[in-house]
């Protein structure tokens, strides 16, 4: 940690108050809204998810053209893409179903705590003990392949 | 009576509360994620928080392969908190009010000394129940509305724009099928 730049955190943190700024702007910060989005009672979250997207998508792609390296880690601006599995697919339906019931997804639980959103910590409460089930069983698959793979 | 015409019915239609606040906040969201990015080249999403914090209680792999971004991720989320609480501040509590913000009506709004706060409806029950699904999805499925939808999408990633259209499918169903069953809010 002593080797990092000291503008490193205060520069999230700053990133972290924008955003969470926006997700309170926007009303993400309240389940409702996302409820009334994915019941067809209003489309503003598509507005949401696209104005966010035209913004870092435009930045992904001049700033490896542009410039050199972050100047506060030193490193190179690229394109980290995540690899495409089974998982995607899975995951990505478990946690349409989880948005779906409580329409409420990470980011915006936090900012739902700034708004005042007390209740919201039911939510929260949920996300790490999902978080912690997950961990525990992949954690434990990956010792025991690991086992397997030793004992062959 | 004058009526208007058909484009903007069914613009009133379906964004029954415009969509300047949506747009705006979701620029502020973009802009959140560049600021980050430019800095540090770090395209930060919001769920990895969950598996990085829980690294200072478990030993387990799962979570410790995140030590090394567990501090920052803690100060994201920090700043998320905060910058909502900005929001709180002057937007939901009327200090600022301006034409491309619509309040709405959901929920229910507290003071506390002179802040406006929010409460949700929505039952404990669904947070607490489809949370769970969240943190366990969102960590198998490699990411989340900001790390999927936002950075994924702005970096054009399959994988991203695959995940997306996965959740937003599946939550579309659970959504309308948990209201067909008259569970309300």
């Amino acid at each position: 940690m002593s080797d990092r730049h000291p503008l490193f955190m205060p520069l999230i943190l700053v990133g972290g108050l924008i955003f969470g700024f926006g997700l309170g702007f926007s009303h993400m910060a309240r389940p409702e809204v996302v409820l009334n989005f994915l019941q067809f009672e209003d489309f503003g979250l598509v507005f949401v998810m696209f104005g966010a997207a035209i913004v870092t998508g435009v930045t992904f792609f001049l700033a490896p053209r542009l410039l050199g390296r972050a100047p506060l880690t030193g490193d190179q601006y690229e394109r980290r893409l995540k690899p495409f599995d089974r998982n995607v697919l899975i995951g990505g339906s478990i946690f349409g179903v989880g948005w779906g019931l409580s329409g409420i997804c990470p980011g915006a639980a936090y900012a739902s705590i700034g708004i005042g959103n007390v209740t919201i910590l039911w939510a929260l409460a949920g996300m790490f003990a999902g978080a912690y089930v997950q961990g525990l069983w992949r954690s434990r698959q990956a010792a025991t392949e690991t086992a397997s793979a030793g004992a062959d | 009576m004058v009526t208007d015409p058909v484009p903007l019915q069914l613009a009133a239609e379906l964004f029954p509360n415009g969509i300047s606040r949506y747009a705006i906040g979701g620029l502020f969201v973009g802009l959140g994620t560049v600021v980050i990015y430019l800095g540090t080249g770090i395209p930060a999403g919001a769920s990895t928080f969950l598996e990085s914090t829980l690294s200072y209680v478990s030993g387990q792999s799962r979570f410790q392969q995140y030590v090394s971004s567990r501090d920052w991720r803690l100060v994201f989320t920090l700043g998320i908190i905060l910058g909502a609480l900005a929001f709180a501040a002057t937007f939901q509590s009327g200090v600022i009010t301006s034409s491309l913000y619509q309040p709405g009506t959901t929920g229910e709004l507290y003071e506390v000394g002179g802040l406006t706060l929010w409460l949700t409806d929505v039952q404990p029950w669904r947070l607490l129940v489809g949370g769970f699904f969240v943190g366990v999805g969102t960590r198998i499925g490699k990411g989340c509305t900001s790390g999927h939808g936002v950075c994924g999408v702005g970096s054009a990633s399959k994988t991203s724009i695959t995940g997306v259209v996965t959740f937003m499918i599946v939550a579309i169903l659970t959504a309308q099928i948990v209201a067909a069953l008259g569970v309300s809010p």
